[in-house]
């Protein structure tokens, strides 16, 4: 795919897209073990997580990091992105309502490959950073 | 309970992870993400080349590794935390592609928590290799068992 962004016209502090996630809700949780067959019960399965001594079930960190990267995806261009790394910093609840956004940090070539490099967080209601990430992304 | 360390650099047996149209999409529409390429096969053929991968798709290796394709340590479930996850990605992956997956221990460690008392660390890296053999991503992972209750 044509990559979407010009290496030339991106520089070190640009925003990226910013994805808004609202109101995260138990069937987000639910339909992402489907998707991805993570069923660790803390993410559905009420009594369970109460038995653990916490209040509510919780968003998987990486149904989370799935939302971030649409910031990638729709920056660069699906298939555009060589890497992303994602650190789960706090739990993201029913209720919440996420800002994933991004900036971009640097530019390099590696492999012949024109790519922009940036961070990520997301963010909930409260301003608290659920998740932390960096990326690399392919530009024309 | 104290650390094996001797875990390190153990394998699990490849597993096989065919990348099908059906659970892209759900994936997809699991994370919100309506982007027309991965719903209309001709329109991402023309913009992509073929249907992409979300860039967190991988972890749905999950559904493919049985037992003996993932190497681990015996964490307590209730104590689990996802710390870190990291891909990166070398050739396109499409629908159609069927990878084989290898599973392996980077490291495990421990330290010093706050709230959570003494933590375990276990990184496990997995390699992907396209139909043709060509390594296309790998993605590393980092689990952490923390001392007690993970939400409270």
């Amino acid at each position: 795919m044509a990559a979407k962004i010009k290496y030339d016209a991106v520089k070190a502090g640009d925003a990226i897209p910013t994805v808004t996630i609202d109101h995260v809700s138990r069937p987000d949780f639910v339909r992402y073990a489907g998707a991805s067959g993570d069923f660790v019960p803390l993410h559905y399965d009420q009594t369970f997580v109460e038995a653990a001594g916490i209040p509510t079930v919780f968003a998987q960190g990486m149904w989370t990091a799935g939302c971030l990267s649409r910031c990638l995806t729709d920056y660069a261009g699906a298939g555009q992105v060589r890497r992303f790394k994602v650190r789960f910093a706090r739990q993201v609840w029913p209720g919440d309502t996420l800002t994933c956004r991004g900036k971009v940090t640097g530019k390099s070539e590696k492999h012949g490959e024109k790519l922009v490099e940036g961070e990520l967080e997301v963010v909930n209601q409260k301003g608290e950073t659920t998740v932390k990430g960096n990326f690399a992304v392919a530009a024309a | 309970m104290p650390i094996d360390k001797s875990i390190i650099g153990k394998t699990g047996k490849p597993f096989t992870m065919p990348i099908e149209w059906s659970k892209v999409r759900e994936f997809a529409r699991a994370i919100r993400d309506l982007n027309p390429v991965y719903f209309d096969p001709e329109l991402a053929k023309k913009e992509c080349g073929g249907i992409p991968v979300p860039p967190t798709f991988l972890q749905v290796a999950a559904f493919w590794m049985g037992e003996d394709s993932t190497p681990t340590a015996n964490f307590d479930l209730r104590r689990i935390l996802h710390g870190e996850q990291d891909f990166e990605f070398l050739k396109p992956i499409f629908v159609g592609d069927v990878l084989t997956g290898t599973s392996r221990i980077a490291d495990v460690y421990e330290k010093e928590g706050g709230r959570g008392g003494k933590m375990t660390f276990m990184v496990t890296e997995i390699e992907y290799k396209n139909q043709k053999g060509e390594v296309v991503a790998y993605a590393r992972g980092t689990l952490v068992e923390t001392g007690q209750a993970v939400g409270g």
